[in-house]
């Protein structure tokens, strides 16, 4: 591989998931512009010509093509292979990776193999004066502070939640596209089964109001109940982690190991509000929660509450808001 | 099976304060606990031990003085605990965390399987598994929601965004697991009193490695710390009738202007 640009790389994008991708690819523009520098992204497996000419009008000055048929299915170990090579070869300042699930075990990974730091749901970066030193920030302590981080060496790595940045296009902006061969390697890791788990076509990281259920809601059945709720502020309902990955009513979470919201209105309810759950829903403009213990932590972040019956409460707030609504 | 768990004495996040001047956590004083995952993957141990025979050591990399607390994590369901105590541990990155792990692990000679929790409470960065299994050279199955293990390899579900992944791979392998695997047991007193003598604490230079060397390994310091905690209204209401209790939240909420009511 001989793939030195002649404007040093500042940024290489890559997400397994083609929405974090363009997303991504948005924010590594907007800081290559700042930098003089050029924004990349690495793509595995095989693309369209149609998705590859997106990716100049979303912001790749340059785009890194694997085109293996054995890249379809994500294997971190092959993935990890993949990548290392290519970012040896490419050498750029600041490495960007979509922060789903399989973002968030390959970037760690791959910091190994190239012996980097790393910089988890990182929501900022820069690349600072004549030594553009990189500094990252990141939320830490669900959600007390942020906390910004200095690397002492190059690349620097980071992963960034999906939704956090929205893709930016601009017609006709091209992308230089580069064809690549690397050694896949081998992984003793087998994918035996995906069963695919049902998946809400609304984005609720963009939603404006959200009902989010507790442990407070007892039964599959009385979700009827929130979603009418949901219906009257025209939101959408979500709900803590016990009610999706323990009870499977719904195929992801609120909290920092799930999905983090930005509503303008957020109505808890039965939500008793872990510190991880707290992290996902604190960039809301406003929150109201509901439950029925007084000492419950969420009281402590909310801007309205109802101390009561979850079964009483919520009924007669359809029932008020429907008045004036 | 032989089986290593990585735990961690976290700090309790829930128990974080701010100063309500500068809006920063404050940091000093703060409890510390075993991480939660971190007891999914001991009371996991426990079971496949008690299914296939082995063992189960736990291996950390803590604080001065905090193997004392490890009787706790034993007693769920280890056999014994070897505790890196060490100043410096929690302060550097995660990179300096898996290379001491790694090293403690090697010292404890063969093992089929290491285990992890999916994240920890106060980093949350769910980095050390992956790295940890990078440094070992072994395949990894991140966010275990199921486990087992058949003919020498492990079979794990893994909750995704899109789906449930089932995953093998020949063992030794590492897993990091969810709080949805199982329900950690909560171990006697007694249990507890009784696994004090298991265990073991060493230093840095007990599994060869020396505090310069693990700075070098951590290549990212946090040099800024910002609060963001924004101020909320609380206007909390209680022992009232619910029907009164949401008239007056709808009309703080109208006046507030977080919700438009209809033109009259």
């Amino acid at each position: 591989m001989r793939l030195m640009s002649e404007q040093p790389i500042a940024i290489l994008v890559f997400s397994e998931d083609r929405d974090t991708m363009l997303e991504l690819l948005a924010k590594s523009r907007e800081k290559a512009d700042e930098t003089h520098s050029e924004s990349s992204v690495a793509v595995l497996g095989e693309i369209t010509e149609d998705e590859a000419r997106e990716l100049g009008s979303c912001g790749a000055d340059r785009a890194y093509l694997m085109e293996s048929q054995d890249l379809a299915v994500f294997n971190v170990e092959i993935y990890c292979n993949v990548l290392s090579q290519l970012i040896s070869e490419v050498k750029p300042e600041v490495i960007l990776v979509g922060g789903t699930r399989r973002g968030r075990e390959l970037a760690p990974r791959l910091a190994e193999r190239l012996g980097i730091g790393c910089v988890s749901e990182c929501v900022d970066f820069e690349i600072e004066g004549k030594e553009r030193v990189v500094k990252m920030q990141r939320i830490v302590y669900g959600g007390l502070a942020l906390t910004t981080y200095t690397f002492n060496r190059k690349p620097a790595l980071a992963t960034i939640s999906p939704s956090l940045f929205q893709k930016k296009t601009v017609k006709g902006r091209e992308v230089k596209i580069v064809k690549v061969q690397a050694k896949l390697g081998t992984s003793k890791l087998s994918v035996a089964e995906l069963r695919p788990k049902e998946r809400s076509s609304r984005k609720l990281e963009a939603a404006r109001v959200v009902v989010d259920a507790g442990r407070g809601v007892k039964k599959r059945e009385d979700l009827k109940l929130l979603e009418e709720l949901a219906e009257v502020l025209g939101g959408q309902v979500a709900c803590s982690r016990p009610l999706a990955a323990d009870k499977g009513w719904f195929s992801d979470w609120i909290g920092i190991s799930g999905k983090k919201i930005r509503s303008d209105l957020c109505v808890t309810i039965g939500v008793s509000g872990s510190i991880q759950h707290k992290g996902g829903i604190r960039d809301s403009k406003a929150i109201l929660a509901i439950d029925s213990n007084p000492d419950a932590p969420i009281f402590s972040m909310a801007d309205y509450g109802v101390v009561g019956d979850l079964y009483e409460v919520v009924p007669a707030l359809i029932q008020a808001l429907k008045k004036r609504l | 099976m032989r089986t290593v768990v990585c735990v961690k004495y976290s700090l309790d996040v829930g128990e974080i304060r701010t100063d309500p001047s500068t809006r920063k956590p404050i940091l000093e004083g703060v409890p510390r606990k075993i991480n939660d995952a971190d007891k999914n993957a001991l009371e996991e141990a426990a079971r496949l031990k008690q299914k296939h025979g082995g063992s189960v050591r736990i291996v950390s990399y803590g604080p001065l003085e905090s193997g004392a607390v490890f009787n706790q994590a034993v007693a769920i369901g280890a056999d014994e605990a070897y505790v890196v105590e060490d100043s410096l541990a929690g302060q550097l990155d995660t990179a300096a965390t898996a290379f001491v792990l790694a090293a403690a692990i090697r010292k404890l000679g063969e093992y089929d399987l290491v285990l992890c929790g999916e994240a920890t409470i106060d980093g949350f960065s769910s980095q050390v598994g992956p790295r940890l299994a990078e440094r070992l050279g072994i395949p990894q199955i991140c966010y275990a929601r199921k486990l087992s293990v058949e003919d020498g390899y492990v079979v794990g579900e893994r909750d995704l965004e899109d789906g449930y992944e089932t995953v093998r791979a020949p063992m030794p392998v590492l897993v990091s697991v969810t709080m949805e695997l199982n329900i950690p047991r909560m171990p006697t007193l007694l249990e507890v009193l009784r696994a004090k003598k298991q265990v073991h604490v060493w230093k840095l230079e007990d599994i060869g490695l020396s505090r310069e060397r693990i700075q070098e390994i951590s290549s990212i310091a946090p040099t800024g710390l910002q609060g963001t905690v924004m101020a909320r209204k609380e206007k909390i209401i209680k022992d009232k009738p619910a029907t009164d209790a949401v008239e007056m939240i709808v009309e703080k909420m109208i006046q507030d202007k977080v919700i438009t009511p209809r033109a009259r």
